[in-house]
């Protein structure tokens, strides 16, 4: 299971990494999401598959999955909630300010040229 | 702190109150404030000089980073004490000219005597700091403040470009110095100059030894405007007068010189230091001498006649270190250089610095510094013209003055050098009296161009913008005590032998003096039918022809391609530099996203691909893996058709549709790897995410409306492929390689009996690794306030409104 695992989590990372590198920052903000999904799946998948119950004492269990990779996932879920909340508004106001998504009409003008 | 301390930094901490005088004192001229310094740092040296002449030293040390090795260590020996009576004797002269020469209504005179103040305190420090460190402070200093100075004139841009060039040759060198002293510390373990010399001997075949040498020569070649770093000098003559003379002249230029009379009993005894001192020196020599008969600026002819004779007392102590190699001082024929070197030296700041101040009573006086403008001035200016006769005879090396004295001994070395039979000088050695003869005469043309060019022939008046006069008494009471000096050692020369020559050789030459012993300096005005004599009185003869013939062959240097021109690669190199790199930068900073993007997965792939194979750590381990169920399969295969598909999709709604469609089947995932609080969240953050991306995307203004497929790129898929590829297989070798059992076996058994608590993961999150919750918190309520801010908050429309 881990080693197909790997390979889910590595075709993941790979669209995610071609949405980023594309022009649209919508796609961009997609590929994000796409990233944080893989990365999530990796921690699960390094603190080692189905190794027993779900982590509630109450189930009387001989073995427990470990409960350590869950908690760090937990939080990462959430922080990458509140990035990708931010990013999407930052996306959207920049939408309206600019009447664009794409990145590269995005350029800053040097003051030397 | 003690009063060489004192006297050393006196001039640094006088420099404060000069702005107070010029405020205070607007009707006198500032320079009389200055004045009484130098005049009293001169007086306090001199009353060291018997106790010098009796071999003694003075070292004073005053702590600064003692933990460092690094503390102020003054000392006062032969050398130092000659160059600190030539920095605050040359100085007085100087701040006195310069009270006539710059007027007070209209210079800026405060920032001047600070500038000049703050470099003559640095030029002590240099030549009285035992500790290299220090001397290395007070090095750059000397460099800050000559920069200043050069660009004293600051509105006019050849002062600007003058000085940026004189701080970008010579603060190079200096770096390079800085090196050198930090690789004799590594050899030695002392920045102390004493210590090191006392080390010499050890060092001598230390692998480090060779570059400690070339980088500590590079400092003084560049310092002492030496082949080919000489081009800033001509330059540096946009400073007002009073500083070329000073700085370009008689002081600065010869820190340089200093430094290699100080380190020659650490380095002489090696043959790449004899080669390249004395073959740079006498390279600059003929260089300087040759293109110095091509200026046409009073003060362009002097700095290269500066430079070339910088090059003749470089090429002295080149020679003079090849005494270190023969035994007996009684018969030690080679010693003879390095009195001439210091001689020279003497003679050089004397009559240079007398022949400035004459330029720049013409300059003051007519106008101009262009030869071909002036021409018949000696009945106006009779005491300037005598002035610059005797400094340009004295210049050529011409009886009965100093210069003709320094340049037989000159001679006289340079042909011993034949003589030795150490480094190849058998065969090669001819060289040095055939250049050092030709230089001569080339010498010997421009004095008399200098001379003749600027006060006989055919008087211009229409050429010149005032009337020429004498100059003030004031202005010609400094030029006229240098020349005194000038006469004076040319007909005396023995006065200094004792006081000043013989100390400051045993300062350079140490180890050939048994204790007690010194050297036996005696300078003789005749000497006898030698072939130095004939060789002066050639220099006469071929100079005098050549000089009457000058206009048929100057324009052999018409001849001399411009573009080969130190002054032009220079230039060039600095234009090439800046465009080079502003080609380089615009290349790869192209100001979009996408390649930032490429350059950073570019080197993730490249580093960890090479980690990988590098530490041969890609390991399949197919033993400690959980069995995969039909679920599994389905729902494995749901990402992977979900997240390919969406890099096909046409419309944005699809693509949000499948991302939340593979984020649930993640939550599922979490199911079946039994993780309930991950599916719960999960499931429900995807459902805001989803909704919040519809929110945004969807109410969207309608422009740009049109909605195209991703454009295929092959470096995009490669770079993403690769991606996949590197987390796959850092993922599967990171499974494989399990060094040791997780800690989760703690939380099992503490989560009830110690936090009370049957739900692992929450009692992880809330009791045993809280703080991680509470700044996850902080994140969210960032990101809520951010969002809030992003929304209201429009000062663009306010300003517009």
């Amino acid at each position: 299971m881990e080693i197909l695992m790997a390979f889910v989590i590595g075709i993941l990372f790979m669209s995610a990494t071609y949405l980023m590198l594309s022009k649209s920052l919508l796609r961009i903000i997609i590929g994000t999401g796409l990233l944080s999904h893989g990365a999530h799946l990796l921690i699960l998948t390094m603190g080692g598959l189905k190794r027993g119950s779900a982590p509630l004492l109450g189930e009387h269990a001989e073995h427990y999955t470990d409960p350590l990779p869950q908690a760090l996932i937990l939080t990462a879920i959430v922080i990458s909630f509140g990035v990708t909340a931010f990013f999407l508004v930052l996306a959207y106001r920049s939408y309206q300010e600019l009447g664009t998504d794409n990145v590269e009409d995005m350029k800053g003008t040097e003051p030397n040229d | 702190m003690s009063y060489l301390h004192l006297a050393i930094i006196s001039p640094l901490l006088f420099s404060v109150f000069i702005p107070i005088f010029y405020k205070k004192f607007i009707r006198i001229h500032t320079g009389w404030f200055v004045l009484p310094l130098p005049i009293l740092l001169f007086i306090y040296f001199l009353s060291t000089i018997p106790k010098i002449t009796n071999r003694q030293t003075v070292t004073e040390t005053f702590n600064w980073i003692p933990s460092l090795g690094v503390n102020f260590t003054a000392k006062v020996d032969g050398l130092g004490l000659l160059f600190a009576l030539l920095i605050t004797g040359i100085g007085a002269l100087v701040v006195f000219y310069s009270i006539y020469y710059l007027a007070k209504e209209k210079e800026r005179l405060n920032t001047f005597y600070v500038y000049l103040l703050l470099f003559m305190g640095a030029m002590l420090g240099v030549v009285l700091s035992d500790n290299l460190i220090v001397m290395y402070a007070f090095w750059e200093l000397t460099s800050f403040s000559s920069f200043l100075l050069i660009g004293y004139w600051h509105e006019r841009e050849k002062s600007r470009y003058g000085a940026q060039k004189s701080m970008l040759i010579t603060v190079f060198g200096g770096l390079a110095m800085l090196g050198g002293i930090i690789l004799l510390y590594i050899m030695t373990g002392t920045f102390s100059i004493t210590e090191i010399v006392a080390q010499s001997g050890d060092i001598f075949h230390h692998s480090l030894f060779l570059p400690a040498l070339i980088c500590v020569l590079l400092g003084a070649f560049t310092k002492s405007a030496q082949f080919p770093f000489y081009i800033w000098l001509p330059d540096a003559m946009e400073a007002p007068t009073p500083v070329s003379a000073y700085l370009h002249s008689a002081t600065m230029v010869k820190a340089g010189i200093y430094l290699v009379a100080r380190l020659t009993p650490v380095f002489g005894a090696s043959s790449v230091w004899f080669w390249l001192v004395a073959g740079v020196g006498i390279i600059t020599l003929i260089w300087g001498s040759v293109f110095a008969i091509r200026q046409t600026d009073l003060k362009g002819i002097l700095a290269f006649s500066t430079v070339s004779q910088l090059g003749l007392i470089m090429s002295l102590l080149g020679v003079g270190s090849a005494a270190l190699h023969y035994e007996a001082l009684s018969e030690n024929i080679f010693t003879v250089a390095i009195t001439a070197a210091i001689f020279h030296l003497i003679n050089h700041a004397t009559f240079k610095g007398s022949l400035f101040m004459a330029a720049g009573i013409v300059d003051h006086e007519t106008g101009t510094r262009d030869i071909r403008k002036l021409g018949g001035l000696m009945p106006f200016m009779p005491i300037t013209f005598t002035i610059s006769i005797i400094g340009a005879f004295s210049m050529a090396g011409l009886p009965p003055f100093n210069g003709f004295l320094s340049k037989e001994m000159f001679f006289t070395a340079m042909v011993r050098v034949t003589q030795m039979d150490i480094f190849n000088l058998e065969t090669l050695g001819i060289l040095f009296p055939v250049i050092a003869w030709v230089a001569s005469v080339f010498t010997f043309i421009y004095s008399m161009i200098l001379v003749f060019k600027t006060f006989t022939g055919k008087y211009q008046p229409e050429k010149l913008d005032k009337k020429p006069h004498e100059a003030p008494l004031g202005m010609l009471i400094p030029p006229v005590i240098l020349i005194s000096l000038v006469v004076i050692f040319g007909f005396f020369p023995n006065l200094l032998s004792e006081s000043l020559i013989s100390p400051a050789m045993a300062a350079i030459l140490p180890s050939l003096l048994n204790a007690g012993g010194e050297f036996v300096v005696h300078i003789s005005f005749w000497h006898g039918f030698t072939i130095e004599l004939f060789m002066t009185l050639g220099v006469i003869l071929l100079g005098i022809t050549l000089y009457k013939t000058l206009p048929k062959w100057k324009r052999m240097y018409d001849l001399v391609p411009e573009k080969l021109s130190l002054f032009r690669f220079y230039d060039r190199l600095l234009e090439w530099s800046q465009s080079g790199s502003y080609k380089v930068t615009n290349k790869y900073m192209t100001g979009s996203i996408h390649s930032y993007l490429v350059y950073i997965l570019a080197f993730f792939i490249f580093s960890l691909t090479v980690t990988l194979f590098w530490k041969d750590a890609f390991k399949l381990d197919t033993g400690n893996v959980s069995s995969i169920g039909i679920y599994e399969w389905v729902l494995a295969i749901f990402v992977v058709v979900g997240s390919i598909s969406i890099l096909f999709i046409k419309s944005r709604m699809t693509s949000i549709i499948l991302l939340g469609a593979v984020g649930y089947t993640v939550s599922l995932f979490y199911v079946l790897f039994r993780a309930p609080d991950l599916a719960l969240t999960q499931l429900v953050i995807e459902t805001i995410s989803v909704a919040l991306f519809l929110v945004c995307f969807y109410h969207l203004p309608k422009l740009q409306r049109y909605e195209t497929r991703m454009r295929f790129k092959l470096t995009n898929a490669l770079i993403s492929v690769g991606v996949g590829a590197v987390v796959t297989a850092i993922a599967l070798s990171a499974h494989g390689n399990k060094l040791f059992e997780a800690i989760s076996k703690y939380y099992v058994e503490n989560t009830y009996e110690k936090a009370a608590g049957q739900n692992m993961v929450n009692v992880i999150l809330v009791d045993f690794r809280g703080f991680d919750t509470l700044f996850e918190i902080t994140v969210l309520a960032i990101a809520s306030l951010g969002i809030y801010g992003m929304i209201k908050l429009r000062l663009n429309r306010r300003k517009e409104s």
